[in-house]
């Protein structure tokens, strides 16, 4: 299994870990030596987090918070310009009977629809500014990420050329489970590379790990800290397409392991748990768990985002709810 | 290269080597610290055989080495502790007319009645050698709680028991409360019957040849009331059981022996020596959970 | 206001519908007891809740007479089947009034009604739910044949799980086919009066159960009473200790639930996040009161430091405060008296050479508060690595090697509860032999289930509670 002292692709991250000799057995060693999780702990600890209740100002505070760290998503087979400028007409205004609804931080869609995406959205595009809305593309052969690396690289490149801002890549999940560590960490860094504009500036890097096949959370923290070493800006939980996509304890090791590696290096890494997160009170968990486990500094868009696309209209119909005092109904939010 | 020798002629005058009983400790037989005898005379009243009178400070002695024989012997596979049991009746049996006439000569037995009280003896031990690998699936549980665990409650030694031994029978009597002590790993200090000395420091002479670890067992001869009250009281005894202390203030024991919360087995009538029960009684449940996840 | 602030969430109170005076339970009448009246006080407002009545030995014995009479002319002569038939019925109705008897229990306790809501009420309706099936099943819990209950029995139950500690005294005993009197603990005595409108509302028939209130006088005429078949105590070693002193050589059967002082210990290998959940839950639930808590953490060398770390790091994201708020982490501590015990030993361990530590927060002005603790440094000769504190006070020690850590665990007087936090199975199972603790708990803490034995070792007491062992305390076996 193991390709001994196997050179591998130079990322500043591992270096400065692991040592100037990166090797597949370094790697292995290092990934190895995470510390163990106990599944029955984690999920109990998550539960408790979920236990947690959100009111009043916290609540007002909590839901603009989650509108701004949504990447509003659509990833579907038959996604259409008319369906993309769709999306980006709600990500615009999500709420038209209340002008000061937030915005989400991003739209995601599939690479050949960022060009869409960003003619959508017009001046409202950031661009590289802190104050627009992002394109995320999700690339490398998603959701399955069956595909030769310069396939992957040339989905890349592309969402990147045609102005994505973020790019969602999926991990080698079949590399990952041979324990092939170093293919995985060596695809990151190529895509990574990829990532890279013209003026030399990196599109972010949000990395799927695909929660869901990997199955067990020593895989999820494994792969969740390659991913890092790697040059991952961001860890994300699931392509959506898989079930089960985040849940709750996925997203808290995911979150514990951006804490430790703050904790090691000062530098904070972003966590996206994507897929099946649809209401305003699972929001309310996950920013418990954020904040319980990472502290304040990560209730931000820069470092938490939701992948989803019918979250925000729960949110919404809660909001009009604090707003009015009265239940809110479908008919009272907008679809996309 | 081989020599005749003569076997001397048995002539009824030969003089007999008799026995110094002495106590048993740690795996050794030392007089008392005391240097206290006690006179053992026969039904008859003739002499038989000075026996050790332990003190206060041979019980501290018997605790001690106890405590340190203790974890060895529960730490041993059930198989291992049945072996050895089988292995006190098999030396016993061997021994027979030995105790036989020690039994005759201290309780005033036919051959017929002591010989009937050690064959019931021995085939006890036998009958708790074949418990120890299974009274722990009698007493043991696997529990179905409510959630993602394991958990398995196993009964455990007690660990170090002080007997006051049945006064009647002292051979049947001893082994019928020491044997069960003994099933689970519990280690064993003993007042044997005052006035059945002489087969309890013969069977501590078994029990020395049969592998049974040094301070499993610690017999202690000599007065059971001027004992029993230092045992009932000292710390490092878990449970006290005072099966033969009936003619003592056993009231009084117990009232000392709850200052350290002592479990105390009461004077008879008890729990059927044979039963796992009588085992269980020198027993504490351990339960131990573990998570059990799906992942 | 930062998110992390959390803006108040109390759980309301208008659920409960309390009298402003309890009476004694007995033979199914409130009736006025014969010692003064008390008050039980909120621990986290000072705040009177409502007056109980002194039981004296008056009236000791009329509930002894009530249990006896109720045993021999119906509890005793009726079948299992609808002995269990009762206990299924109190269970559900515990289940239904269950966010009543949440509330209760944290107003007259100080325990954070997540607790309260999420782990004594539905525990207390699980072992009601559990002991009604063994009713009719008594023949099988080892005892041979037709066990036979012993009587009438008597219970006194402690402060810290005040409606809980009911359960695994009642539920049993009842489904044994004794009859009780029990006796609350005098700082918590409200939700045991709550029970007894359970009882009235299942048709419990009249004197099967009786309630009595009263400090320690009380519980001492009690246990001491001659017509009483069995006693059942959970409290202090002292007091554990007493009783069994005053029944020697007496017929009465003796269960004794004492105290602890349990090690939870840390390998090098451990699950680290779930590790640090598993201490903070060890010593932090209940605010520490708690006699299986694990209060020595026994933390191999060479993660001492990031344990540690870690372990600050979360308890600064303890929430302190109103119990009644559903964010609530630590509630206040029972009594005045309790704190000031807290306080006195804690402040014995940084005389010792503890290193002491809490996270900044902020105590209520009235009410008994103690912040939670870790005193680290301490050595296993220290007062707070030996005396029960029963308080939310971690003491820290280190251990190089597994024959360490047991023979460190294990250098006590009690012998209750410990924890294991490791990831390799075989070393788990070979600690766990080798803790002479009643509950083992590997790679978790403080769970309790009706189906598990609960006791210790040692000095802290004899019996289990819960399983088939907690049944055959309340059996003998048959003629």
């Amino acid at each position: 299994m193991t390709t001994p002292s196997a050179a591998l692709a130079p990322a500043e991250r591992a270096v400065q870990l692991l040592g100037g000799d990166l090797s597949e057995v370094a790697l292995r060693r290092h990934l190895e030596g995470l510390p163990a999780v106990d599944a029955v702990g984690l999920e109990a600890r998550a539960a408790s987090l979920g236990t947690r209740s959100i009111k009043t100002s916290s609540k007002q505070a909590a839901l603009d918070l989650t509108i701004r760290m949504i990447d509003l998503t659509t990833l579907q087979g038959n996604d259409t310009r008319g369906k993309v400028h769709s999306l980006v007409a709600k990500a615009l205004v999500p709420d038209a009977s209340d002008p000061s609804t937030p915005r989400p931080a991003a739209v995601c869609v599939y690479g050949d629809m960022v060009g869409n995406a960003v003619e959508a959205l017009g001046s409202a595009w950031s661009n590289g500014r802190d104050d627009g809305i992002n394109v995320a593309a999700v690339a490398t052969a998603f959701p399955s990420g069956r595909a030769s690396l310069p396939v992957k690289l040339q989905d890349t490149r592309d969402a990147v050329a045609a102005g994505a801002d973020e790019i969602d890549m999926v991990i080698d999940r079949g590399a990952f489970l041979e324990g092939n560590y170093g293919k995985v960490f060596d695809e990151i860094v190529a895509t990574k590379e990829a990532c890279r504009r013209t003026d030399g500036t990196f599109a972010h890097l949000k990395v799927i790990l695909e929660t869901g096949e990997l199955v067990t959370y020593d895989n999820v923290r494994r792969a969740s800290w390659l991913s890092i070493l790697a040059g991952g800006d961001f860890i994300k939980t699931s392509t959506g397409k898989v079930q089960p996509a985040a849940t709750l304890p996925v997203t808290l090791l995911m979150l514990q392991v951006v804490r430790d590696w703050e904790r090691l290096t000062g530098e904070r890494i972003g966590v996206k748990p994507a897929g099946g997160i649809a209401t305003a009170k699972d929001a309310m968990k996950y920013l418990v768990t954020v904040a319980e486990t990472c502290g304040e500094a990560w209730l931000d868009p820069h470092l938490f985002r939701f992948g989803a696309s019918s979250l925000l209209n729960d949110v919404l119909l809660q909001r009009q709810k604090l707003t009015t005092g009265r239940y809110s109904g479908p008919d009272y939010v907008t679809i996309d | 290269m081989a020599t005749t020798t003569k076997t001397p002629a048995r002539t009824a005058t030969r003089l007999d080597v008799p026995k110094t009983y002495k106590l048993f400790i740690g795996g050794a037989f030392p007089r008392s610290e005391s240097g206290r005898v006690t006179e053992v005379l026969d039904k008859r009243g003739a002499f038989v055989a000075n026996v050790a009178k332990a003190s206060r400070k041979d019980a501290r002695d018997a605790v001690r080495a106890a405590r340190k024989a203790q974890p060895g012997w529960a730490g041993a596979t059930a198989y291992n502790r049945g072996q050895v049991l089988y292995r006190v009746a098999e030396v016993l049996e061997g021994r027979k007319a030995q105790f036989v006439d020690e039994l005759q000569r201290t309780e005033g037995l036919t051959a017929a009645r002591a010989q009937q009280q050690v064959e019931a003896a021995i085939d006890l031990w036998v009958l708790h050698a074949g418990w120890t690998d299974k009274v722990a699936q009698i007493g043991g549980h696997a529990n179905p709680v409510a959630g993602p665990y394991f958990n398995l409650s196993v009964p455990e030694p007690t660990g170090v028991v002080a007997i006051i031994a049945p006064q009647e029978q002292g051979l049947l009597g001893l082994t019928s409360v020491v044997a069960p002590a003994l099933v689970t790993g519990n280690a064993v200090v003993v007042v044997p019957a005052a006035a059945s000395p002489l087969v309890a420091i013969s069977l501590a002479e078994v029990l020395a040849t049969s592998d049974l670890p040094g301070g499993v067992v610690n017999v202690l001869t000599g007065d059971p009331a001027e004992l029993a009250p230092w045992l009932a009281g000292h710390a490092d005894i878990n449970a006290l059981d005072l099966t033969g202390a009936g003619d003592l203030d056993w009231v009084e024991l117990e009232v000392i022996a709850a200052d350290t919360l002592k479990r105390v087995l009461r004077p008879e009538p008890g729990l059927a020596p044979e039963t796992p029960q009588r085992i269980l009684a020198l027993t504490e449940t351990k339960t131990v959970w573990h998570t059990k996840s799906r992942l | 206001m930062a998110f992390l602030d959390y803006a108040p969430a109390p759980e309301s109170t208008s659920i409960l519908n309390l009298r402003d005076e309890y009476r004694l339970w007995i033979g199914g009448e409130w009736v006025a007891g014969g010692g003064a009246s008390f008050a039980s006080v909120s621990p986290s407002t000072e705040q009177p809740i409502a007056t109980f009545a002194t039981a004296d030995e008056g009236d000791v014995d009329a509930a002894v007479r009530a249990a006896r009479t109720a045993f021999r002319t119906v509890w005793g002569p009726m079948s299992g089947r609808d002995r269990g038939k009762f206990l299924f019925r109190i269970a559900r109705i515990l289940q239904e009034r269950a966010r009543e008897l949440a509330v209760a229990e944290s107003l007259d306790n100080g325990k954070p009604i997540k607790e309260t809501r999420d782990a004594d009420v539905p525990l207390v309706a699980q072992w009601f739910f559990h002991c009604a099936g063994w009713a009719d099943k008594l023949d099988y819990v080892g005892l041979g044949a037709a066990p036979q209950p012993h009587g009438v029995a008597a219970q006194v139950i402690p402060w810290n799980f005040p409606l809980l500690m009911l359960a695994w005294k009642v539920a049993p005993a009842l489904a044994a086919g004794n009859t009780v009197v029990l006796k609350p603990a005098e700082t918590t005595p409200l939700t045991a009066m709550l029970f007894a409108e359970v009882c009235e509302q299942a048709g419990l028939p009249a004197g099967v159960v009786n309630l009595i209130t009263g400090a320690g006088e009380t519980g001492a005429a009690l246990v001491r009473h001659p017509d009483v078949d069995k006693v059942a105590f959970t409290g202090s070693t002292a007091v554990g200790r007493e009783i069994a002193k005053a029944l020697a050589g007496t017929p009465k059967r003796l269960t004794l639930e004492l105290g602890g002082k349990g090690a939870n210990i840390v390998f090098d290998d451990a699950p680290l996040d779930q590790a640090i959940e598993g201490i903070v839950n060890g010593i932090f639930f209940n605010q520490g009161q708690v006699c299986c808590a694990g209060s020595r953490l026994l933390v191999q060398e060479n993660v001492h430091d990031a344990v540690l770390e870690r372990l600050k790091e979360r308890m600064a994201t303890l929430r302190l405060g109103d119990p009644l708020d559903k964010n609530t982490d630590i509630g206040a501590i029972n009594s005045s008296e309790q704190l000031a015990r807290i306080t006195r030993l804690v402040d014995q361990g940084e005389a010792e050479g503890g290193e002491r530590w809490a996270p900044d927060c902020e105590l209520p002005a009235k009410g008994y508060w103690f912040p939670p603790t870790v005193v680290s440094g301490v050595e296993a000769s220290s007062t707070i690595a030996r005396e029960e504190i029963f308080g939310p006070v971690l003491s820290v020690l280190t251990f190089r090697t597994p024959d360490e850590a047991i023979a460190k665990a294990n250098n006590t007087p009690y012998g209750l509860s410990a924890g294991i936090w490791s990831d390799k199975g075989s070393r788990v199972l070979a600690v766990a032999d080798k803790l002479r603790a009643g509950v083992v708990w590997a790679n978790t803490f403080n769970k309790f289930d009706p189906a598990s034995p609960f006791g210790g070792y040692k000095e802290s007491g004899y019996g289990r509670e819960g399983g088939v062992q907690g049944m055959q305390a309340y059996l003998k076996a048959g003629k």
